[in-house]
């Protein structure tokens, strides 16, 4: 309760600068709205369904992308953890994934698959496939031998091993790993959604695009808002419950 | 407690022997240099024997162990589980660590099913109370939910225990299983475990570098030399049961033994 209660006056502080800066007039109303200009847009495009319409689109997006690169990912990360070769041929070709940015993949999307659905998905998976392996393959590369050794003795060979042995315990990599494969989406499809104009949908990134051209300052404060919102709702939904999981069993994050 | 109760006769019958170490010899080869863990081993353990192999680190009593249990190949000679040739590991020869070796993403009741759910021909209901079961073996019955890491070391080899027998193995092989408690738990561990042995009348191998632990638990002492390794003397220990690891008696067989065990050491050289 007490925490919480900081954490409002935190946030109701930082707003009340928000408002003096506004005030005192040293930066022009189109350059710096007011919270109340930039809660008036939030509250219409609210109620006229743009936010969720937006919403819908990008999440839609992130989900199936994001999907079907750890689909993708975690094969390939068990694959590159079992074989030297994996880990040299692949393993490589991952860790350059992971360090390209993920915005880097915009052009060639576009011009390989036009103004579409499936160039988003693509950027998407892009950004998180290389991530969800790495994580995969350094969090079966690091269990206790014990592990292995005990498994086998009680006839856990083949998928079962795989399943019931290799992936749960390395789950403390997992979960931060697709954290981080999540995170690489979100900013990878914010990217492109800014970049690339769709006609099947528009995003929360074209709502901010759009803001900018408008010189709509408290359309592009307001969408910011919501990205951070969702981010942190789907932190939430997706990982805190892994997380909780993953401290109870294993004993961490009482420290 | 106090009463001893083994029934001695049971194993007076010569039975065929439950598992048959047949001239089996081990080499590691490393870039300093080789070590001949195994030369020529060869050993028989009675059905519902308790046998201890005990010798000084690096007589390749756990190496042996491994072998037996299918985790490692022998260069040469064979290992047979009543009467068949062991390829791998199996589920007739269940291991128990040094180290707990538990699963941490499981709770107690899931890692003594581990072992039962890949064990055919029983039902989900029978597995669950084998489990059951086994878990008020090793007096943790209580602690069925409880996580991994909130047990206490000597609690942690009791579940392993536990996991080990349930599956209902023809021979349970322990690597120092006691050796990383403290002294305390470790005397209410030998109680338990014969007791448990008693009970269930398991085959047993159990390998240790602590003499007394050995005239303790086993009807045979295995003693083993290092480089290589080889078995140097078997001792019969005929002690009434159950064993009181501070025993007058016990502490006779010990310390001839230790002394047997020191000659061995002098023998090879400290190098």
């Amino acid at each position: 309760m007490k925490r919480a209660a900081i954490a409002a006056l935190f946030f109701a502080c930082l707003v009340a600068l928000w408002s003096l800066a506004v005030a005192s007039g040293r930066w022009s109303a189109v350059l710096l709205p007011s919270p109340e200009q930039v809660a008036d847009y939030l509250w219409g495009a609210l109620r006229d369904g743009t936010i969720l319409q937006a919403t819908l689109v990008t999440t839609k997006r992130l989900l199936i992308g994001y999907v079907a690169g750890v689909a993708l990912g975690l094969p390939l990360g068990l694959l590159m953890s079992a074989s030297q070769w994996a880990e040299d041929t692949i393993g490589a070709l991952a860790l350059g994934f992971q360090t390209l940015p993920s915005v880097c993949w915009v052009p060639l999307a576009l011009i390989w698959f036009g103004q579409t659905e499936g160039a988003m998905l693509f950027v998407v998976i892009m950004g998180t496939v290389g991530s969800v392996m790495i994580a995969t393959d350094l969090g079966a590369r690091s269990i206790p031998p014990i592990y292995a050794r005990a498994a086998r003795t009680m006839g856990s060979e083949g998928f079962h091993k795989w399943t019931r042995v290799v992936l749960p315990a390395s789950l403390p990599f997992l979960v931060s790993g697709m954290k981080q494969g999540w995170a690489f989406a979100w900013r990878s499809l914010m990217a492109a959604e800014i970049y690339v104009t769709i006609l099947t949908g528009f995003g929360l990134g074209h709502l901010l695009h759009y803001g900018r051209e408008l010189n709509a300052m408290d359309q592009v404060i307001g969408i910011m808002l919501v990205i951070v919102v969702i981010g942190l709702v789907a932190d939430r939904i997706l990982f805190s419950p892994w997380e909780r999981f993953m401290h109870e069993r294993w004993g961490t994050g009482h420290a | 407690m106090g009463v001893a109760t083994a029934p001695i006769q049971l194993r007076l019958a010569p039975a065929p022997p439950k598992l048959v170490v047949d001239r089996v010899s081990k080499e590691f080869v490393t870039k300093r240099r080789d070590v001949h863990a195994l030369d020529d081993v060869s050993l028989e353990v009675a059905d519902g024997e308790f046998i201890c192999i005990v010798g000084p680190s690096g007589c390749g009593k756990s190496t042996l162990l491994d072998i037996m249990a299918g985790l490692t190949k022998p260069d040469a000679g064979k290992i047979l589980s009543k009467g068949e040739r062991v390829k791998g590991p199996g589920r007739d020869r269940l291991v128990m660590f040094q180290e707990p070796a538990l699963f941490p993403w499981l709770d107690v009741f899931g890692n003594v099913m581990f072992g039962l759910k890949l064990t055919p021909n029983l039902s989900q209901a029978e597995r669950k109370e084998r489990a059951q079961h086994f878990l008020h073996m090793v007096g943790l019955e209580a602690f069925a939910r409880a996580n991994v890491h909130e047990l206490s070391g000597g609690m942690k080899q009791r579940v392993a225990l536990a996991r080990s027998l349930a599956p209902d193995p023809d021979i349970l092989l322990m690597d120092e299983p006691f050796a990383a408690l403290d002294a305390i738990t470790r005397e209410q561990l030998y109680d338990d475990i014969q007791r448990i042995w008693q009970d269930t009348r398991k085959t047993i191998v159990f390998v240790t570098h602590n003499v007394r632990e050995a005239v303790c638990l086993g009807d045979r002492v295995i003693l083993m030399s290092p480089r290589p390794g080889r078995i140097r003397k078997e001792f019969t220990i005929a002690l009434p049961r159950p064993r009181d690891i501070n025993g007058i008696e016990l502490a006779r067989h010990a310390s001839e033994i230790a002394r047997a065990l020191k000659e061995t050491v002098v023998l090879e050289g400290p190098q």
